[in-house]
């Protein structure tokens, strides 16, 4: 099943694909609306956001020159506040002082119940579905301090996520999905979930062996090579297999 | 003046948003690590404010905190906390604290780790490390937040004696340089930062952390036994 949170009419709805009806949405009411009359939510609201950093091996290699500390053995977990959430066809701000912000397509896993000391091999059964994130960066604000320090990974409105909560039944393997950005259409990054180094079982495992994950919280999975700068209002296509696509505007700080 | 909201029926650690926590505000620590800000892996002092997430599975109140078997004892690292009352983004430093619903004393719990590199997220926000008191101070029966004493006592003894003072960014600096990059929500929480030296503690003992006049915070620590 697909889900979204949208807003319509000033009320905030559950709303669902309609079959073969694309620009169509059937609402939890039984309404049926035109996809362009709404506003699209984060599918889901948020609780704990936790990300990911250099969880794809070419990612790692791409940034390697970079890198002060060689790759840990343990996942770079970081973590975010909900102010740093959009929804589809959202607006995410550049700085005028930024030249690099960048993309970031990854695979967003929502937990449907409290985990605590899951082993990886039961861990899948834990997610409620996933949906499609793109977690800009800011490369100038980068400092080796908690790094990705949060100036760079918790700014408002810059992780968008959606546009589907996709149930993790229509997902049976989370580590064959291939994950593609296009800006203005054309194809800028491609990668595959198989070359995750930390998979969203093994995830949910070390994550749940010191912390207690509960419903609703988010895995943001990281993302793969291929970033390169985005300008404003460029139109920034994130997509995954069975997910979607979910697009995102980037506008001039006010 | 802002209408600021302040939660006083139920207590903080069931309502508190966003946990917000800012290493080396406090000069000593930052000066204590000398000329390593400028060697890998910082290479250079910190420009914007070391922030970090307490998330809510670490939320709770006074009382037992389980030490998780694989940690021998943790850092007490008492904070106050600014406890947000409307949304603050681009705040100058002159209104900030008008966004500011009250003070709340808080102890940000962590397993000890030397390097700031990385986020640390498993030292961090293991369940129940960050501590609240019962009830939050409103604002406005504090004069100025940036000079509150700060005591920590372990096991009735007197550990730790600081003041809110003495910092990189004062109370209203740091809400107007964090709001100039991220929205506080009402009910967020921002920590001024922990003063340096915070006392460690092991399964057996107990800390008592005083604020100025705030509610006091007392907690005990545990062994958290492990399953079969």
């Amino acid at each position: 099943m697909k889900l979204a949170r949208v807003v319509v009419a000033g009320a905030i709805h559950t709303a669902y694909p309609v079959v073969d009806q694309p620009q169509l949405l059937q609402l939890a009411n039984g309404r049926v609306v035109n996809a362009n009359d709404v506003q699209w939510l984060p599918p889901v609201a948020a609780r704990t956001l936790i990300a990911l950093g250099l969880n794809y091996a070419d990612h790692v290699k791409e940034l390697a020159k970079e890198l002060t500390v060689t790759q840990h053995d343990e996942p770079l977990v970081f973590l975010k506040g909900p102010n740093s959430l959009v929804g589809h066809k959202g607006q995410s701000c550049k700085p005028p002082d930024v030249q690099h912000m960048h993309y970031e397509c990854e695979l967003a896993v929502v937990i449907g119940r409290t985990t605590k000391h899951i082993p990886a091999s039961q861990a899948l059964d834990h997610v409620m579905g996933y949906t499609i994130c793109n977690d800009y960066a800011f490369r100038e604000y980068l400092e080796n301090w908690y790094r990705p320090n949060l100036r760079v990974k918790n700014r408002d409105q810059c992780t968008a996520l959606g546009p589907w909560l996709v149930t993790a039944d229509e997902v049976p393997n989370p580590q064959a999905l291939n994950l593609r950005t296009t800006v203005n259409g054309k194809v800028v990054q491609q990668g595959n979930t198989a070359h995750m180094i930390h998979g969203v079982a093994e995830l949910i495992a070390y994550l749940s062996s010191f912390m207690t994950l509960e419903a609703g919280d988010i895995i943001l999975t990281g993302t793969p090579d291929g970033v390169t700068p985005v300008a404003v209002g460029d139109e920034v296509v994130t997509a995954i297999d069975g997910l979607g696509e979910l697009t995102n505007h980037v506008v001039s700080t006010p | 003046m802002l209408y600021c909201t302040l939660p006083t029926h139920s207590a903080p650690w069931t309502w508190a948003g966003t946990v917000y926590g800012v290493m080396l505000n406090h000069k000593p620590a930052l000066e204590a690590l000398g000329d390593a800000v400028q060697q890998p892996p910082y290479q250079a002092a910190p420009k914007a404010p070391v922030l970090y997430i307490k998330p809510r599975n670490t939320h709770a109140g006074p009382g037992a905190v389980m030490i998780p078997p694989d940690v021998s004892e943790i850092e007490v690292g008492a904070c106050l906390g600014l406890v947000i009352g409307q949304t603050t983004r681009n705040v100058a430093a002159a209104d900030a604290l008008e966004h500011v619903a009250g003070y709340l004393t808080v102890a940000d719990l962590r397993v000890p780790h030397a390097s700031l590199y990385r986020p640390s997220v498993k030292l961090i926000a293991r369940d129940g490390f960050c501590r609240m008191a019962s009830s939050a101070t409103p604002r406005a029966r504090i004069a100025n937040p940036d000079e509150l004493d700060i005591r920590v006592w372990v096991d009735d003894i007197l550990v730790q004696q600081s003041t809110t003072g003495d910092r990189v960014r004062t109370a209203a600096q740091l809400l107007a340089d964090v709001s100039s990059f991220m929205t506080l929500a009402a009910g967020d929480i921002l920590l001024l930062g922990v003063s340096h030296g915070a006392p460690r503690v092991q399964p057996g003992q107990s800390s008592r952390i005083e604020i100025g006049d705030l509610e006091p915070l007392d907690n005990h620590y545990l062994t958290t036994l492990e399953l079969p």
